[in-house]
């Protein structure tokens, strides 16, 4: 299903365009795109946004903490598996080495006792592995419902979802449930920053955007990315190297 | 974790009973790390205290932040940055106009975030530069249950009046980048003035918004 969006995405923006010299070069699909960012913009006002506040308002924080880390634990598994992909492997151990203190000691991670034992927890995916494996990022893309993406994270994407531990999980109310809650949560844990953006940005668009691709860069590059030329003469040749 | 936190604790309170005390620390002279901590923990400590700013009092909030925050930023240099090539098209009264809008929406943004975080616990990290380095960046991160520690990087430059922050990065996003592309587009659309009168209407409706709150 989200293949067939994906695909859709893709076709629609190709044919859809012809490039102008104003236009960002790392976003030529910006009008299709904004179109989908519209889309999002509004299921979120209506939806997510609203799910999400009344669920902070509900549920105290001490058990948020707990649903965060359910999660957050199982996780883990794949961000190791990430990790080894990358050749990092001591990062990898220390990933499973998470998932088994805090299944078992931390009651099925309710206990994130692995971050206060000195095991910290790492941000990975398959988009990250295929941009460490030299992949390049190619153009912006947002997708419906997910926002933000590009070509290689989207496709990461589809990774992520196919190797998502909770597709395990049954019966089948029992699965959409957790995927649910997982949803909430990450959305609740996302209201601070929505609302900075909000009140930082000209553009929401634009500036989110740019804080996308600047964010999965340095993510790619766990934080220490290599120095990027300042683009001195014209923005718009402003290329990145990924 | 928690002994190196009190550990951190420690080392600031006796860092500022140096400056109360009135020894010979004189602004300049304060590394650049030890600034960003004694800083942030005071404004931290100052908006949790304030039972006004948690519940909700955005204008004293960013009141705090102005007194507190504020002189340790140079503003001239972030607007120069964010406008990239465009800022030697301006003349000196719009780059005072551009300075003094992009201040006050960099301040409410730098408000949000500090008051969003204010619960979480800090990790200072060692500053690694050599004393004679005039720019260094100082890390801070910011630890949640349950996610990755937030890196905020504060980029900092020596100067007469001591240093001074010319660009934060949070989670890897440079703050000042991030703002480079629409400067220029709109600086390309509408002109140096289109982008002050952008800037001035976004504060303002941001100031709206507060008022809307209050009531």
């Amino acid at each position: 299903m989200t293949r067939v969006l994906l695909l859709a995405a893709l076709l629609g923006a190709a044919t859809g365009c012809a490039s102008t010299a104003e236009r960002d070069p790392r976003d030529p699909w910006e009008p299709l795109n904004r179109g989908i960012y519209s889309f999002n913009d509004k299921l979120d006002t209506y939806v997510a946004r609203p799910v999400a506040t009344g669920y902070t308002k509900v549920v105290p924080s001490e058990i948020r903490e707990r649903v965060r880390n359910v999660f957050a634990n199982v996780g883990d598994v794949f961000i190791g598996v990430n990790n080894f992909l990358q050749g990092k492997f001591e990062d990898g151990v220390s990933d499973w080495a998470r998932f088994a203190f805090n299944t078992t000691f931390g009651i099925f991670g309710i206990h994130d006792i692995a971050t206060d034992m000195g095991y910290e927890k790492h941000n990975e995916d398959f988009g990250q592995t295929f941009g460490r494996w030299g992949a390049p990022t190619g153009p912006y893309l947002v997708l419906p419902i997910l926002g933000s993406s590009d070509v290689r994270d989207g496709i990461g994407w589809g990774f992520d979802f196919y190797t998502d531990p909770l597709n395990e999980t049954e019966p089948f109310a029992v699965h959409w449930g957790l995927v649910t809650l997982r949803l909430i949560q990450t959305r609740a844990d996302l209201l601070d920053a929505s609302r900075i953006l909000e009140e930082a940005a000209l553009d929401k668009y634009v500036f989110q955007r740019d804080a996308y691709l600047q964010r999965r860069r340095n993510l790619v590059y766990d934080g220490q990315p290599p120095r990027e030329k300042e683009p001195e003469d014209d923005s718009s040749s402003d290329k990145k190297p990924n | 974790m928690t002994r190196a936190a009190t550990k951190n604790l420690i080392s600031t309170a006796a860092f500022g009973l140096a400056l109360t005390l009135g020894a010979p620390v004189r602004a300049q002279d304060v590394p650049p790390d030890q600034l960003v901590k004694t800083v942030t923990l005071e404004v931290v400590d100052l908006i949790k205290s304030d039972k006004e700013i948690q519940a909700g009092n955005r204008a004293k909030l960013i009141q705090l932040i102005d007194a507190k925050v504020l002189p340790h930023f140079n503003f001239s240099a972030m607007t120069a940055l964010a406008m990239g090539q465009s800022w030697n098209k301006a003349n000196p009264d719009q780059k005072k106009r551009l300075t003094e809008e992009f201040r006050t929406l960099l301040v409410r943004t730098y408000a949000s975030a500090l008051a969003a975080y204010s619960e979480q616990k800090f990790d200072f990290r060692p500053l690694r530069a050599k004393p004679t380095d005039t720019d260094v960046t100082v890390q801070v991160r910011v630890l949640q249950p349950g996610t990755q520690p937030v890196p905020i990087d504060y980029s900092m430059e020596k100067t007469a009046a001591g240093w001074k922050v010319y660009d934060v990065m949070v989670g890897g996003v440079s703050l000042v980048a991030n703002y480079r592309t629409e400067f220029n587009s709109t600086v390309r659309e509408s002109g140096i003035d289109g982008l002050i009168k952008n800037l001035a209407t976004k504060n303002k409706s941001l100031e709206g918004a507060a008022l809307e709150k209050k009531k």
